[in-house]
């Protein structure tokens, strides 16, 4: 406990670090592009959400998890916050409100433009996957914090900071998983730290995207099998939602950059 | 941390306050003459909010919400608006009624739309800002995320968030009144929590007889029965019920035998076995207006509530060490002069303070 406790102290040091560290900026300067769209400092994120290596589609096709159960998806979302791209030199730029909410039913929240990026080439991202302890305790938010995306729970407040909807043969409710929880051990916020194949070139002359993959599969595969005959609905913090949110933490990937 | 944090927030509430100040200048400037709210408004006196003397700092002190007159105009008509719910029929005012001191005047359980029944009796609505949650069972963390779950509670206002900004975004009076409050007309939801914040935060009762007799004000003075009273309610009431808010807002059970709803209170939240049946303790101040008592409105007067308190109490195996299995130990006569004492709680000057009340 004392340890978690810890670890979540180092990387809310580390995230109000970083926004202390002044960042390198690289005077804007307007450049002759002949016509051609400028994006000052602009980074798309592109995120792709797959079931193992087909492209998730709600409502669609029964896919099969770890243990065998056939399950479909009808809602998958979850929020994606406190963006850090790191240079090679090992600085890097914080994306300012950084939070983000990616809703499969959604195609405009799948991807985003990160602004003010300074020009420089990035090697690597790092996130969190959920919201932070500051904004589940701190009253009313709003953009993708606003309680109106059903992604708050009002009965014993916070974030909903992941969630899978769906059915599954012979479970009548159906699969729901709700991750939420931002405090003590039971916390499900994760970081993610993605190296990038190839440097993205943010040079004011064409957005470079990185496209970055999610994998469903993985929520229910290790380090925990979920068998959904035992476990099928998830709806308050706990050790369960933590036990998951060990499982998804990892189930992202940088399938590719634009430049 | 702590520290280096709160001076973050101080020199930020500083910038903050600066930056509104110019804001509101310039608002003012901007303000609509025909908008107005009711009796304080325009700048006639201004809402400010005010520590009593002798009380412990806030918890909730408008920290990145900028008290204003026209932040809580604004929050007072949503409180008394009945668009909130989704048949356009129950107001937060309908279960927090300005004359029972913002409860709901003898109803046990609340009553909300299409008369629909809760499992909870409507608590009070006063000194918020020194709660550290809120809800019976402690569930809800902030001030301002408070009112998100009456909105959408099937059993109170059964409305979306989404359409209660729908429903006051097209309204003439509402665009000018988030102008004013805001600084401009957009109507979302984070506003209209603020605003409702800015409202019930300044609900501050501590004019009764009890406080002007701590002040040694006039009107004060103490009759011997309400001081034996005092005397009682000191050795055995107000370790949980700790002045001057008459509570200590922590989670306990002080025993009551748990009914065929079967509420496992803050153990709902945590689902700990050590919290089973633990609720709130609530303050005592205004029970003149605020019966029926217990998180259930299972009492209806205080000498009954008083009978439980000495009849052993129900051990479901997490009652208080304070109450124990053989109760509170008290007299007739203390029982006499502990309501004696308890009246001397009750702010008429609260309950009938205007700007708390709907605008006619
Ligand atoms: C149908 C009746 C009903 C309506 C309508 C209603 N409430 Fe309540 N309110 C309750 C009940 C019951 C509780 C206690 C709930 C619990 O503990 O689970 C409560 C609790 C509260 C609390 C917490 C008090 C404390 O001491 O913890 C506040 C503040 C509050 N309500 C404000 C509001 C606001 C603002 C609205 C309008 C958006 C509103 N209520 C609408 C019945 C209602
Ligand atoms: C161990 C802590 C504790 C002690 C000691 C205690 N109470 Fe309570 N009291 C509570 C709790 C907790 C509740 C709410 C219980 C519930 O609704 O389930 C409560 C509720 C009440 C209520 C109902 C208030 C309302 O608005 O519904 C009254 C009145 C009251 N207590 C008076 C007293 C008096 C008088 C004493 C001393 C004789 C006393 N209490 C001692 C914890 C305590």
């Amino acid at each position: 406990m004392r340890s978690i406790i810890f670890a979540f102290v180092v990387v809310a040091l580390s995230v109000s670090g970083c926004r202390k560290k002044p960042d390198p900026v690289v005077p804007l300067t307007p450049i002759d592009t002949g016509g051609i769209n400028v994006n000052d400092g602009h980074l798309q994120i592109v995120f792709e959400n797959m079931v193992g290596s087909q492209p998730l589609q709600l409502n669609g096709p029964s896919y099969t998890n770890e243990a065998g159960n056939a399950f479909t998806v009808s809602a998958y979302k979850y929020y994606i916050s406190n963006i850090k791209l790191w240079r090679a030199d090992s600085t890097y730029f914080t994306e300012t409100e950084s939070y983000h909410l990616i809703n499969e039913g959604l195609a405009s929240s799948k991807s985003f433009l990160m602004h003010d990026v300074p020009l420089d080439d990035y090697t690597a991202i790092t996130f969190m996957i959920g919201v932070d302890y500051d904004r589940n305790t701190t009253g009313a938010q709003t953009g993708a914090l606003d309680p109106a995306n059903a992604m708050f729970w009002d009965w014993n407040t916070g974030y909903i900071m992941a969630k899978i909807e769906g059915t599954s043969p012979g479970i009548p409710s159906g699969i729901s998983f709700h991750m939420g929880g931002f405090e003590g051990k039971d916390a499900v916020m994760r970081i993610v730290t993605l190296q990038f194949p190839e440097d993205a070139k943010v040079n004011g002359i064409k957005t470079p995207g990185v496209h970055i993959k999610s994998d469903v599969l993985e929520w229910f595969k290790t380090p925990n099998l979920i068998n959904f005959n035992t476990n099928n609905i998830i709806t308050s913090a706990g050790p369960e939602a933590a036990k998951m949110a060990d499982n998804y933490a990892d189930m992202f990937t940088v399938s590719h950059v634009e430049n | 941390m702590k520290k280096a944090r709160t001076e973050k927030t101080g020199m930020l509430r500083k910038a903050m306050i600066l930056v509104t100040g110019i804001f509101l200048f310039v608002a003012a400037c901007r303000k609509d003459p025909s908008i107005t709210g009711g009796d304080i408004v325009n700048g006639e006196e201004d809402i400010t909010f005010v520590v009593p003397q002798g009380w412990p700092a806030p918890i909730y002190n408008f920290q990145n919400n900028t008290l204003s007159n026209e932040g809580f105009e604004l929050g007072r008509k949503l409180f008394y608006e009945t668009r909130l719910s989704r048949d356009n029929s129950t107001s937060c005012g309908t279960c927090h009624q300005a004359f029972a001191a913002f409860a709901h005047a003898d109803h046990g359980v609340s009553h909300g739309i299409d008369n629909r029944l809760g499992t909870r009796n409507s608590p009070p609505i006063f000194n918020l800002n020194w709660h550290p949650s809120f809800f019976w069972d402690g569930g809800v963390n902030h001030i301002e995320s408070q009112p998100i779950n009456p909105i959408q509670n099937p059993l109170e206002m059964d409305e979306t968030i989404d359409n209660v900004v729908n429903k006051l975004k097209g309204d003439e009076t509402y665009k000018a009144m988030f102008k004013n409050a805001f600084g401009d007309e957009t109507v979302n939801s984070q506003r209209i929590f603020k605003a409702l914040a800015q409202f019930m935060g300044m609900m501050v009762s501590a004019n009764a007889k009890y406080d002007k007799y701590k002040r040694g004000e006039a009107g004060g003075e103490m009759t011997a029965t309400e001081l034996r009273g005092l005397n009682v309610f000191t050795n055995k009431c107000a370790d949980c019920h700790k002045e001057p808010l008459f509570s200590d807002f922590s989670m306990r059970n002080n025993g009551l035998p748990s009914t065929a709803v079967n509420d496992s209170g803050r153990g709902h939240i945590t689902h700990a076995i050590a919290d089973l049946y633990k609720f709130k303790v609530p303050s005592l101040r205004n029970l003149k207006y605020t019966y029926p008592y217990m998180h259930d409105g299972r009492f209806t007067t205080l000498q009954q509530v008083l009978d439980y308190y000495t009849t052993s109490a129900h051990n479901s195996g997490t009652v208080d060490p304070l109450i124990g299995a053989n109760g509170i130990a008290l007299s007739a006569q203390d029982k006499g002069d502990l309501i004696e004492f308890l009246n001397t709680l009750n702010d008429e000057s609260f309950v009938k303070d205007k700007r708390f009340h709907e605008v006619q």
